[in-house]
């Protein structure tokens, strides 16, 4: 079988056909597990707002069910596996390792997800995201993510061997691309993810068809957690790959140093996983030794690899910018930065958000005993939607806008709404992500249908501020998922009405290695980046405050006098 | 010696090699959380 490239015009960058069809497709896939898993999330927000309380409490488990499913799972994943495809294929500029076995993992994972949404809205699988047993779902429902696990663990090994084809074609030289480096990382991640859901989904699944009697709760949910948390590790690893990606494709920006960057994603696949523990911070069967190890002492390793990303990608944008003469002061580089290309401005809100709001709350849920404050409240939606929605689905949309005329050929519609959308979703989300943690710090419950427990024989009575946070978290919930609706809207359009963009050159051979011409002597020594140190060290100051302030928290909790 | 192969770093060996990072990504984790984590709760007493 011969393999074409296109040559896209737009770009320069060169795709191998199979592989062009099989991102695309995945890319649709995640979209319309984004479109189902977004309609969940309005439904859950208007129920979670107190005024509203729209569903009632069986509909609103099960809508909470698919809207955890379909966002942390389906579109997270799908999405990934095209960045997969891009970072091998299309960035080493090499064919694509069995293109037919990629089509059979595509159709694994879409039929292992229909199957799951089919035993959700049957109504008898609503065990929510985490599927703790002794919940019982339906066998289709595990079997359906088995399936999808499956699936995406083929395109991991598709992506592997792609590398090993480049390697062995000679397409590139010395070290693979940082942005392939960082979809490896994610590669690695995943391929741990999907196992450790092996170990625990497949007897999981034979108890729900009565092949097994009975499954230890604890068990499952130390080894569940495994793929749980590390599935979003996963995204981390993308969506930093995509910070990276982004920085080069707006700015021409190279990496403030290669080794430092790499050596950040070598903590991820060492440690980063580890983080899984903070789940069970509260679990009285596991001992402190186990969960300090993994949260407290070698999760921080990550959290460090998290700072020096944090740090490199607006240095490298920095750096570019002084280089094309944006020097005065300390910002100048920012405030000329092109805040409206969509692809920009959500990549930069993403990095923000996904460092002051998630990264910071991350790192004090991950201490035990400051786990103690918030643990199984709201505070804990809050922060992963603040890592896996402003870090990761903003950093993913924005990227679709780059890739709409690239890999689409379609001219982008409604470009007005483009410039205006990372702004409108992605300060709403943190608008929710804030309100959520401010709630869950007063105790609000994480998943209860109606936080006031109407007709209980305990009632408690919650202070206003509680009700307030959970009102605007209404309030922004739905501004965000509006925005989010008019996002795919916007893409639908423009893929099935955008004006028809020129194909590009297509050839039979890749486009041969050529080495990059030798750095002009002024570039030899890059500017310095003093902006990027002040913005690094205004973080530092809100982690050491953030953190201290919940230990006066804790302590004034559990007086000791 | 100009004709010698600049020697590529121990580190940058390991970066390179896709699978010896797999190797680690799975193991580390395998070995500090899953099974750590199963040998803890497979030895609490069981109640009488």
């Amino acid at each position: 079988m011969t393999t074409t490239y296109r040559i896209c015009p737009r770009s320069g960058l060169q795709f191998d056909k199979d592989a062009e069809k099989l991102m695309r497709w995945h890319a649709v896939a995640g979209v319309l597990a984004l479109l189902l898993g977004g309609i969940m999330a309005l439904g859950v927000i208007l129920t979670r707002w107190p005024a509203v309380k729209l569903l009632e409490a069986d509909v609103f488990y099960m809508w909470l069910t698919a809207h955890g499913i379909n966002m942390l799972i389906f579109w997270i994943i799908f999405f990934e596996m095209a960045v997969l495809l891009f970072a091998s294929s299309t960035l080493l500029r090499c064919r694509m390792a069995t293109p037919k076995l990629g089509w059979v993992s595509f159709w694994l994972m879409a039929i292992g997800a229909i199957m799951t949404n089919v035993a959700i809205f049957s109504g008898e699988s609503s065990v929510m995201f985490t599927s703790y047993v002794p919940m019982q779902a339906k066998w289709h429902f595990y079997l359906g993510i088995i399936l999808f696990a499956v699936g995406a663990l083929i395109t991991c090994f598709i992506f592997l061997g792609t590398l090993v084809v480049a390697k062995a074609e000679k397409t590139y030289e010395g070290s693979i691309p940082l942005v392939t480096f960082g979809a490896l990382t994610a590669c690695i991640i995943a391929i741990f993810t999907i196992a450790s859901g092996a170990v625990i989904l497949i007897p999981t699944f034979l108890w729900s068809l009565g092949y097994i009697r009975e499954i230890d709760s604890l068990m499952y949910r130390t080894v569940w957690w495994a793929l749980g948390h590390s599935s979003q590790q996963i995204n981390v690893s993308a969506h930093v790959a995509i910070w990276y990606a982004i920085a080069a494709i707006v700015f021409g920006a190279k990496p403030m140093s290669e080794k430092v960057s790499r050596t950040a994603y070598f903590l991820y696949i060492l440690f980063l996983q580890l983080a899984s523990a903070h789940h069970l911070l509260s679990d009285p069967g596991l001992g402190s030794e186990w969960k300090v190890v993994n949260t407290s002492y070698f999760m921080y390793f990550a959290v460090l690899a998290s700072m020096i990303h944090g740090m490199t990608v607006p240095g490298a944008i920095e750096q570019a910018q002084r280089l094309k003469g944006y020097n005065k002061g300390l910002f100048e580089w920012l405030r000329k930065a092109p805040w409206g290309n969509p692809a920009f401005s959500a990549m930069f809100l993403s990095l923000i958000g996904f460092g002051f709001l998630g990264g910071i709350s991350g790192v004090m849920m991950g201490a035990e005993q400051l786990n103690m404050l918030i643990h199984n409240t709201i505070y804990v939606p809050g922060h992963f939607h603040a890592t896996v929605v402003i870090g990761t689905t903003l950093a993913f949309m924005g990227l679709t806008y780059f890739l709409v005329p690239v890999l689409f050929k379609r001219e982008l519609l409604f470009p007005g709404y483009a410039k205006m959308f990372p702004y409108l979703f992605g300060l709403s989300m943190y608008m929710v992500a804030l309100v959520m943690m401010g709630a869950g710090t007063l105790g609000v419950s994480r998943r209860h249908w109606d936080m006031a427990f109407a007709g209980a024989p305990m009632a408690y009575e919650w202070p206003g501020a509680a009700y307030l946070m959970m009102g605007l978290t209404g309030i922004f919930g739905v501004i965000a998922c509006v925005s989010a609706g008019l996002w795919i809207l916007q893409i639908v359009f423009s893929l099935l009405f955008g004006k028809k963009l020129e194909e590009g050159e297509t050839r039979s051979t890749p486009i041969p290695l050529t080495l990059p011409a030798p750095t002009p002597g002024g570039a030899a020594h890059p500017p310095a980046t003093p902006g990027t140190m002040v913005l690094a060290l205004i973080f530092l100051t809100a982690f050491i405050l953030y953190y201290f302030v919940n230990w006066k928290y804790l302590s004034s909790l559990w007086g000791m006098a | 010696m100009a004709d010698k192969e600049e020697r590529v770093p121990v580190m940058q060996q390991v970066l390179d090699n896709p699978f010896l990072l797999l190797f680690l990504g799975i193991t580390i984790p395998t070995v500090l959380y899953v099974l750590w984590g199963v040998m803890e709760i497979a030895n609490i007493p069981v109640a009488h």
